[in-house]
């Protein structure tokens, strides 16, 4: 099953190697992987997405303490949460295609965020589901190039995930 | 505030966290680092002739003494030929601190000459690791490097230091944490009452239960705890190879190590038991064979100081999270305070079953080998000679093979710390580096290394640094001519076709290669003659003495889990299974 990790480590270098590396050694999948400082400049918060059953995913959290930079992981899936992704889409655009693309992109409400004289760059935020059906109602349109940020995440209500 | 640079203040914080001995070499990206130990006497350097020798040596020390073991070695292949020692000591949860120097900050990434990423090499095989950037951070740093290698589950750290940051021109103030506190560092001590509450109502149910304890036992110094709650519920205990000397070897409730080559006895029990408590192991695939074939009928009870290694390979049923010593301080209270014992009558019965599995197959009770004869000397006599020879007294390490096996069966461990060896990544070099350690630990005791004509030759230039150091340890090597363990498999999986472990009439003459040295050379040849040449050698009190003993190069180590299979699947001998 598809679960989200929000993890806060130290804001030291070599922290983010040590988890990418505790995922390949231990022959972890990671589906997706977003890491940034936080509001605390000492600390960065990762979101994970990784393909895990439970006893998996148990012993991936338990590795993930067990490193000295983790300071905390939560399992986002276990509980009420919000997920989002970033999309950036080039797709080809001219003559009737142009109007087309742009309806696609007002019913997902997306925004074009560069136009060129034969393309557009669209922007769109969400639950990676709606990110896929977005590419997927784009239909014929030529699609130059995708970039997704990989998923954040955070609870809902006021518990909170810090150090 | 005194002003150190930061190749002094790497000294003096090592001697500020407890060092005694740093096993090293040094090399360019060091030199700084070793000149600030020229000008000091605190610290005593060890030369050794190798890095892998050099780790291997801090970590005999550090399971000698359970102090952490200290090492220094220079960039580049100095870092690198560290790697096997400290991948070794962290399969073993060994504390180790691994100084490298590092190239100068601003070669860093350019493929400077001896330039390794070596936080990256050793990423895999660390506990943690450290780069200093600037002198300011040296003593802090090291000093969360020791507490880090001690605390919780140890294990090796390395600290990269480069260059720069150890300019001899470049003076900071020196200040010694005095407390250390890592915010995502807290491992935990005590275990969980109520789990520890639920185990006791288990172990006092218990008709057919084993204690199964391995090397947290050792390394958290909980034998005396352990040795206490098995005679006080009176239960069989069995030892894992990491664990021998956690309980008297040679007492009456100890059924033998358990695993791939452990005891009859032990692995049946293991088997039909019903409730397994087990400390301070990790269910290694050595002990289980096949993991849904493990102990079919027993509910498990975990204690382990690092949650990852619970229900890791085997699921435990009731997990107690704590520092071994502890957690059975507070099991032993609980048993005490309810003032039960579990049923006397069944208790017996087991203990009825045991000892005909004993009589039965027993290794002490009834031999697994045919005796030896004249020049004819079973690799097996040869340990228990040794046995004889030194009272069970002496501290003991190995290699890896076939006479590292026998080393585990038939030298009887009363003590922890004890017995030293690479259970975890089976390092073949580990066994004369390691007692080289074990004898700065324990000076003047008997130190012996049970090794193999194979094993030896991956460490034997360190017989030269045995001169330099005084360090007189023996060295047993049970000459079979061959990589034993290797041909085994050889025989027993592919059609006795010998691939690649025979030496043609290579094998140095290693009396005389012993002489070379300085030392003693001793060449046993008959059966006849074993216990004398042992008594000598270890007459001999201050001098190394190699003891070269020829043994049947046909013998198998007995028994031998059938995998996949379960614990109680054994070869009893080349022809006879269970
Ligand atoms: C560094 C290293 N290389 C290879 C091995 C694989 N290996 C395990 S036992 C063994 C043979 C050891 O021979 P020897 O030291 O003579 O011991 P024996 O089995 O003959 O007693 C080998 C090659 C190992 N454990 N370590
Ligand atoms: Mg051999």
């Amino acid at each position: 099953m598809r679960r989200i990790l929000s993890v806060l480590l130290e804001n030291e270098p070599g922290a983010l190697s040590r988890v990418v590396g505790l995922f390949s050694q231990r022959g972890y999948n990671i589906d997706s992987l977003t890491v940034a400082p936080t509001e605390d400049a000492t600390l960065s918060r990762m979101t994970l997405t990784t393909q895990s059953d439970d006893l998996t995913i148990e012993k991936i959290t338990k590795q993930l303490h067990k490193l000295i930079d983790v300071v905390k992981v939560t399992d986002l899936t276990d509980g009420l949460h919000i997920e989002r992704e970033l999309m950036l889409v080039k797709v080809k655009a001219s003559g009737d295609a142009r109007a087309e693309v742009k309806r696609v992109v007002d019913i997902f409400r997306g925004q074009i965020i560069d136009v060129g004289s034969a393309s557009y760059v669209i922007q769109l935020a969400g639950v990676s589901a709606k990110l896929d059906a977005f590419i997927e109602a784009l239909g014929e349109t030529a699609v130059l190039e995708v970039v997704r940020s990989g998923v954040s995440g955070i609870m809902r209500g006021e518990r909170a995930l810090r150090a | 505030m005194e002003l150190l640079s930061g190749g002094e203040a790497t000294i003096r914080a090592l001697r500020d966290s407890g060092v005694r001995y740093l096993w090293g070499y040094p090399g360019g990206a060091a030199l700084h680092i070793y000149d600030a130990l020229f000008r000091q006497d605190d610290v005593k350097h060890i030369l050794m002739r190798h890095e892998q020798g050099a780790t291997h040596a801090a970590d005999g020390y550090a399971r000698a003494t359970g102090e952490v073991g200290a090492v220094l070695v220079t960039s580049g292949p100095g870092a690198t030929n560290a790697i096997t020692g400290i991948a070794t000591a962290y399969m073993d949860s060994i504390p180790l601190v691994v100084i490298s120097g590092q190239v100068p900050q601003e070669k860093i990434g350019g493929d400077a000459f001896q330039e390794t990423d070596m936080i990256g090499v050793s990423r895999p095989i660390v506990k943690h690791s450290f780069m200093i950037r600037r002198a300011e951070d040296v003593a802090e740093t090291i000093a969360k490097a020791f507490y880090i290698a001690r605390s919780g589950r140890p294990g090796p750290v390395v600290v990269d230091i480069p260059k720069d940051v150890t300019d001899p021109n470049y003076k900071v103030p020196y200040r010694y944490p005095d407390k250390i506190r890592i915010r995502s560092y807290q491992p935990s001590t005590k275990g969980h009452s109520g789990q520890i509450r639920r185990a006791v109502k288990v172990l006092l149910e218990a008709r057919r239960p084993v204690i199964y304890a391995g090397g947290g036992i050792i390394l958290g110094n909980a034998a005396d705890q352990l040795t206490r709650l098995a005679r006080q519920l009176n239960f069989p205990v069995t030892n894992t190879l990491m664990g021998l000397g956690g309980y008297p070897g040679s007492d009456r409730q100890f059924v033998g190590m358990l695993g791939m080559h452990g005891t009859f006895e032990a692995n049946t029990a293991m088997h039909h038991a019903d409730v397994i408590l087990a400390v301070g192991v990790r269910f290694d695939d050595r002990v289980t064979n096949t993991p849904d074939r493990f102990c079919p009928g027993a509910q498990i009870i975990h204690i382990d100081v690092d949650p990852s290694s619970i229900s890791k390979n085997v699921p435990a049923d009731i997990p107690i999270v704590g520092a071994c010593d502890a957690v059975l301080d507070e099991m032993i209270e609980q048993i005490e305070t309810a003032g039960e014992r579990p049923d006397p009558a069944a208790l017996a019965e087991w203990w009825q079953q045991i000892d005909e599995w004993r009589r039965r197959h027993g290794l002490y009770t009834a031999p697994r080998h045919e005796p030896s004869v004249g020049t004819l000397i079973k690799p097996q006599d040869a340990v228990r000679a040794l046995y004889k020879v030194t009272a069970g007294k002496a501290y003991i390490t190995s290699d890896v093979g076939q006479h590292q096996m026998f080393a585990a069966q038939y030298y009887l461990f009363d003590k922890p710390r004890q017995w030293f060896n690479s259970g975890g990544l089976g390092t073949m070099g580990y066994g004369l580096p390691a007692a080289m350690g074990v004898q700065m630990a324990f000076p003047g005791a008997d130190v012996a290394c049970v090794t193999g004509e194979g094993s030896i030759q991956m460490c034997i230039q360190e017989l030269s640094a045995c001169t330099q150091h005084q360090l007189p340890v023996k060295i047993i090597n049970l000459n079979n001519q061959a990589l034993g363990m290797v041909k085994q498999w050889q025989d027993m999986q592919y059609g006795s076709r010998y691939s690649q472990i025979l030496y043609e009439d290579s094998l140095p003459d290693f009396v005389k290669l012993a002489e070379a040295y300085g030392h003693v050379g001793l060449r046993v040849e008959h059966i006849d003659e074993l216990e004398d040449k042992l008594r000598e050698c270890f007459s001999y009190k201050d001098r190394v003495v190699f003891v070269d003993i020829q043994v049947d190069p046909h013998e198998h180590v007995y028994p031998m889990h059938v995998s996949p299979g379960s614990m109680r699947d054994l070869w009893l001998s080349k022809t006879e299974r269970t």
